[in-house]
This record gives C-alpha cells, structure tokens and sequence, in this order.
C-alpha cells in the first residue's frame, strides 16, 4: 500500500487500510494501546523478560491477558521467553514476545529457525535507538531469513500495525516485528483501540493440538527438513529454498507514505518517530519556499524500495535522516541505485540514560539538517559529538602491510 | 544322547533390522539365543533362536532395532536335542 | 550359564501358527515404522520405547505433544507418531511450556538428551521445574555428546574418556559431573523425579513405569516431572556394542544412580540411593556367607 503525494496541510497521507476512528478515545500510553490492540487482534499468549524501554509492554500484557483468557509468562531470561512463544505459536494461538537491542540479541537464534518452522511469531521491539535498524532488518540469525518489520511512526498508527502484524504473521506464517522505541512505548496519546478488519485466514492446518497423535496422521513444527514419515520430505536444502522462494512474495507486502515528493529537489528518508519529526520540519521549509520532501518507509523489510524510487524521482540529492551510525541509508542506496547522491544527515544521539532518543531528535535539529542538505552545506554537528569524536592514535594511521603471498 | 528341550515360547526376528548389535544374547535368561554365522543385507550379524525359548520378552525389551515380537504357545513345544 | 544344551536354529522369519499368541508387538504402535538411522547398541531407541508404551499403557496417546530436542533422538521426530514441535538445541522445556498453557489437557513431554538438556539448557529445565509447569520432561543420558562423535558433556563422569578428554575426565580440570535430577528434585515445583537406565530388561521394565509415574503425575497437575534415562552410546563411548550394558553400569550407572529421586513428596538424593545400594549388595553377601539367599 503505497501512497506517494501528500494531500493535506502536513503534507500526511494515511497508509492501509488501518482506521482507527475518532470515537471513545483515551490518553494512553503507547505501551498499553500496542498491548490492547494485540489483544484485540487475539493474541492470548506473551512471555517476556523485563528491559527498559520494552518494559511496559511486558507490564500491561501481564495485567491485560489474563482476563482476555490468556497467559503472560514472566519468563527468566530472554531466550526461553522466545521459545515459550514458540510452543504456545505451535499450537495455533496467536502469541507474541518482545524486548529491546541486547535482549533481542539473545532471540535471534530462535527468530532465524522460527522462520525455517514457518512459526507466525510477533515481536515487539521497542528500542534503545535506531541503531538496531540492521537487526532488525537483517538479524544475527544464521542462514537466509527475512522477517516482515513494521515500524510505527506513533502510537496511533502502532495500534493498527500491531493488528496488521499479527495478520500478517498468519497469512505468510512468518515472524513478523513491531519495530517501535521509547517515544511509542512511553508517549501517552488520546487514542481509540480498534478493531481492524482483515480479510479472513484459512484455518491452521499445521498447527499441533496432540489429538491426531496414534492416527498416522500426526503433525509436525519444525524448521529442520524432516517430517513425519510418509510426509512431504524437505531435506535441509529444500526447506531452505522452500523459504526463500516464499520471500519473494512476502516482499509484496511492502508499505510506505511520502509527501511533497511530486517536485522535490531533496527528499528525506526517515522511519518511526523520528520520521515524524522529518515530516514537521519539511513542511516548515515548503513553508519557507524550499522543494523539499519526505518518504517513509512503513514496512522496513520489505523494504519499499518501489515507493522510496518514485518518491525520489525529481531529486537531485537524497537525504537518511536516522538516529544511528548510518544503518537505514544503505536501504536508501540501494533504492535509489544511483539516480541520485545519497547522504546520511542522522547521528548517534540518545538520552542520558541511553535508553531513549536523544538532543538531536528536535524540530530545530531535523530542519536545520535537511536545509544544510538542500543547500549542498555541511551538516551542523550533531549535538555531543564535539567532546566523543573519536581521535586516532599514530600506530592506527600507520599503514598496515599486505599479507597476501 | 538327545534331551527333550521345552519351549514355551518362541520369537520372530526381522533380521534385515538387525543391526548386530549383540545385546540379545546376553538378554536371553536361558541362553538359546547366539549370533549368526551369516551376515544380512547390511553386513551384519544377526540372532539365531535355539529350542527353550519361554517366551520371556527379555530380547525384545533390549533390542534397540525393534527385531523381536515375542509369543507364548499354549502347549510348550518339545524339542529332542544332543545333549 | 545355562545348562541347555543348544539345539538346532529355529525358524523365527514366520510368526507360530495356532497355539500362540503375541506377548509383545514388534514395534511400539507409535512407531510409523521400526527403521531408524541410531547406531547398532544405542539405548536411545529403548527410551523412545519406554514413553510410547507408557502413552499406551495410560490411554493418552491422542493427548500427546512431544517438544523434542536436538540429539541423534531428534530422528524420532519423522518416525514417532505424535505431535512434535520440534526445538533448538536446549530449549524444549520453554517450548513445553508454550504448549502446556496454550493446551492444558494436553500431555505435553519432552525428549532431550544430556547435551540438549544439562549442557545447552540446563536454566530452561530448572526454570520450568520451579514454575511447576505440569509438563514431563524426559532425558536420554548417555554422558557424551553421541551426535558429534563422542565429547564430553556436563553429565560425563569422572574418568570417563571422551574426544575432548582423552585423558579421562579430571575433576580438576574439567570440572564435575552435575547430578541433574538432584537440582531438579529440590525445586518445590518438581512433583515427580526419577532416574532410569535400559541397560537390561529389569531396567527397561522399572524405567517404562517411571514413565508412566511422571505421565500421572502430569495428568493429576501435581507439578513437573522427570524422568532421566541412561542410555548406551558405544559409539561414543569407543567400546564394542556388546559392552555397552556393562561400561554403563561401571560408569555412569555409578555416579547417576537409578531410583525415584521424588515421589509422594519425599526426596531422596542420589547418595542416599546410593547409600541404599550398598546397604543391599551387603545384605546378599551376608545371605551369601551364611549359606545362600534368603526369600
């Protein structure tokens, strides 16, 4: 679902079909309306390990599931958290686990091979920064996986894409994760939780309940390449390809929005709440008289590499304004594919405690980054960085020798 | 000399299964069990049954290659064996 | 010994006519079929065994779901016919426990050997040991890691030779064996802990009711339960198939001492077993010295 002109004011265009309507709204925080929307989406099973800024979402679905008929397990470590999601996904229950960078460090061995196992496990990632763009994205899994990556902008559009990630899950049996961080989890927004309608799902043909076990006709989760026997054999090699060759219909379901892109010189690229920030500022420099643009990918994989090229059609130099090291811009190259300059206007930036997004998530900031950009300058420092650059000592400038015979 | 030798019950060995393993025979309570001179189609030895079987599932319980079902006759079979 | 003299091979490629009647089946009807890739002597195949007849003897079969571990076992996957959610390397007691509380009337178990369990995951069982999860968990020790070719594992005895201890595992320098039903039967959340062994008949038959005992206490939500199985691994071990029965008894059966290390709210430790069995092997050669057995 890609929309590439803005058509109001804020030059903001709505993606899919999430509605989510303007009766019965309550200020909430973010953690709690991505938590009750899950529940409305049924999801009946969470286990988790508390770590902040993912916490609260840990707190209200121990609060909230048990009387939805569910279970939150407080889990003892982060890995067996992923696995007990793993058994309770088994068994055909939409069930959901979640944390932050280091805690999801943990998980990627059981993310990687829920893939193999076809197991549609959600995953709330509320980071730290968006320095975990390239987990999330890539993973430090083994092998060739993908996972879908949805990444709300604020806890308004978190409410419908938390819903749509549990569909989506079921539809392509594949991991799917709600790529957040402090400002979504910790913002209280006035915000109605909705239902949102999907078309309907076949049943869970595969999923294990130990009723057929004796019949000869028992079922089998598994992302190994064995089955039962007298089953559709895989073998290690089939099963990988199997998967691979789903992915490039999953890749169908990228998302993204953009705006005043239609005769832009500069377009920004920027995902989560910091796009919205990028959406700000852009419009006060339209205001300004500058053709500048936005487009945000909704979907960070897929990657909307389609809508990120229409949108940047007109420019003559693109912008990744992100807050990390630079992760996200990569997309955005090979997006562009060389159609036009690619930069990086972002920068490490986080609060003092290093759980939350930092001093250079600021309207002044952004705009002031995307005018440098516009106007060919260098960009400003980005706050802090004057007393951490990193200096070089004389044995690091000495050149290293080949080694090669 | 021969010896009346009672069974009292009997096996069926899949030898084809058999994986030579030999851990029937030291299994077997009175010792009518011995390994083959020949080999099956995978090259292994496999269990040979001898008249005194009583049917007591011990061989079975050990095979880790599922070879064994055990049976009981209602009337012990009689056997004459040089003694 | 015995004294019959041995007569001529019988025919045991055909079932017996009338006047015969089958005691036990060939392959345990769980099976989809009896082949499998395990090594010649391997005790594994008899645990698998022993949980298929206890699911039968209990009329639980349609109520059951395996979360199965990554070991040789793991081939019993494709073969054992029950629901399997199969797990990564450690990690089945978490994914039990997915599946207990998503299925409550389930029979939920695990397969996992002591590579999986007692090295990989050994937080993942005490976890959910303490928790109480009414799930059994079963474990297939054979003090090595068979899959890779023989290596130590956190169960391998002291002396024991593997391909990382060539020497023989030293305390010292390798450290000591963990007793694992020991830290299991502590944990109040434990209902129910036995350690097992099929290294002979008698062990195979006390080893099936153990299982049964643990699938009971499951199904009567007293807690979890476990179940240890010593099993051969010849081929780990480097020894002949034959003396696979024997080495177990001399090694691992000696430090991991069978016996029910929890029942009916009464723990027993392993030294205490141990005790016991002493205690009894002095009592025989007593009878002995005496003039014979008593009844």
């Amino acid at each position: 679902m890609t929309t590439t002109t803005g058509t109001t004011s804020t030059g903001t265009t709505t993606s899919g079909s999430a509605s989510t309507g303007a009766s019965a709204r309550a200020l909430m925080e973010g953690s709690e309306a991505l938590v009750r929307a899950a529940i409305l989406a049924d999801c009946r099973f969470f286990a988790g390990y508390p770590m902040t800024p993912f916490t609260e979402v840990l707190e209200h679905f121990a609060a909230l599931l048990p009387d939805a008929g569910g279970v939150c397990i407080n889990a003892e470590s982060e890995i067996e958290a992923v696995g007990m999601a793993w058994g309770a996904v088994a068994t055909g229950a939409r069930a959901a686990t979640g944390s932050t960078g280091q805690g999801l460090a943990l998980m990627q061995e059981s993310f990687s091979e829920a893939t193999l196992a076809e197991l549609p496990l959600v995953i709330f990632n509320m980071s730290r920064s968006q320095g975990d763009y390239f987990q999330a994205t890539r993973g430090g899994g083994h092998g060739d996986y993908r996972h879908i990556v949805l990444a709300p902008q604020d806890v308004r559009e978190g409410v419908a894409l938390v819903q749509l990630a549990f569909h989506l899950a079921d539809k392509w049996r594949n991991p799917v994760m709600i790529y957040g961080d402090y400002l979504l989890a910790h913002t209280q927004e006035a915000v109605s939780v909705e239902r949102v309608e999907f078309p309907p799902l076949p049943a869970k043909d595969w999923a294990v309940d130990g009723s057929r076990s004796g019949t000869g006709r028992s079922r089998s989760v598994t992302p190994l390449g064995v089955t039962k026997v007298g089953q559709r054999h895989f073998g290690q090699e089939g099963k990988a390809q199997y998967i691979a060759t789903k992915m490039a219909y999953v890749e169908r379901e990228a998302r993204a929005e953009a705006g005043f892109c239609e005769d832009a010189e500069t377009v920004v690229v920027a995902f989560g709440s910091p796009a919205k920030f990028v959406k700000y500022a852009v419009a006060q420099l339209r205001d300004e008289g500058l053709r500048v643009g936005w487009v945000r990918p909704i979907t960070l994989w897929p990657f909307p590499v389609d809508a990120v090229r229409a949108a940047t059609r007109t420019a003559r130099v693109v912008g990744s304004f992100e807050i990390s090291s630079g992760q996200l811009v990569d997309d955005v190259r090979i997006a562009v594919a060389g159609a036009a300059p690619v930069e990086f206007i972002g920068g490490v930036s986080s609060d003092h405690s290093g759980f939350g997004l930092g001093r250079l998530l600021d309207v002044d900031e952004v705009r002031e980054r995307i005018r440098a950009l516009h106007e060919g300058r260098t960009q400003p420092p980005v706050p802090g960085y004057e007393e951490f650059t990193y200096e070089p000592a004389p044995h690091q400038l000495a050149p290293t020798p080949e080694v090669t015979p | 000399m021969t010896t009346v030798v009672k069974s009292r019950g009997t096996v069926t060995i899949d030898v084809e299964s058999c994986k030579g393993c030999e851990l029937c025979i030291p299994a077997c309570p009175p010792a009518v069990l011995t390994m083959s001179g020949p080999v099956n189609k995978r090259g292994y030895h496999y269990p040979e049954l001898h008249p005194g079987c009583t049917g007591c599932a011990a061989c079975l319980m050990v095979c880790p290659d599922y070879c064994f079902e055990v049976f009981r006759f209602q009337t012990p079979v009689e056997h004459e064996v040089p003694s | 010994m015995s004294t019959i003299p041995l007569g001529p091979v019988l025919d045991t490629a055909h079932a017996p006519g009338d006047g015969a009647r089958v005691v036990e089946p060939k392959t345990p009807a769980l099976l989809l079929t009896n082949h499998h890739h395990l090594c010649p002597g391997c005790g594994e195949p008899l645990a698998v065994r022993a949980i298929a007849e206890a699911l039968e003897d209990l009329g639980l079969v349609d109520t059951a779901v395996c979360a199965l571990g990554i070991g040789c076992y793991t081939s019993f996957g494709a073969t054992v016919d029950v629901d399997l959610v199969q797990c990564l390397h450690g990690r089945a007691p978490s994914v039990a426990t997915g599946v207990k509380r998503m299925l409550p009337d389930a029979t939920v178990f695990t397969l996992q050997g002591d590579g999986d369990m007692v090295n990989e995951g050994l937080q993942e069982v005490l976890h959910t040991a303490a928790r109480g999860e009414s799930l059994t968990a079963v474990l297939v020790n054979n003090g090595v890691f068979g899959e890779t070719g023989g290596h130590m594992t956190a169960t391998s005895v002291l002396g024991q030779r593997t391909k990382n201890t060539i020497e023989g595992r030293d305390a010292e320098y390798h450290g000591y064996p963990i007793l694992i039903g020991d830290l299991i039967a502590q944990l109040e959340g434990a209902a129910y802990v036995a350690r097992g062994s099929v290294h002979n008949a008698g062990a195979v038959a006390r080893t099936t009711k153990m299982v049964r005992r643990a699938f009971e206490a499951q199904r009567r939500r007293e807690g979890f339960s476990f179940v240890e199985i010593l099993t051969m691994c010849p081929t780990g071990w480097f020894i002949p198939t034959g003396e696979g029965p024997d080495y177990l008894a001399s090694t691992l059966g000696e430090v991991h001492i069978m016996g029910e290390l929890k029942a009916d709210g009464q723990i027993r430790t392993t030294e205490e077993l141990h005790a016991e069995n002493v205690r009894k092997a002095a009592e025989l050669d007593a009878q002995l010295a005496r003039g014979g057995l008593e009844d």
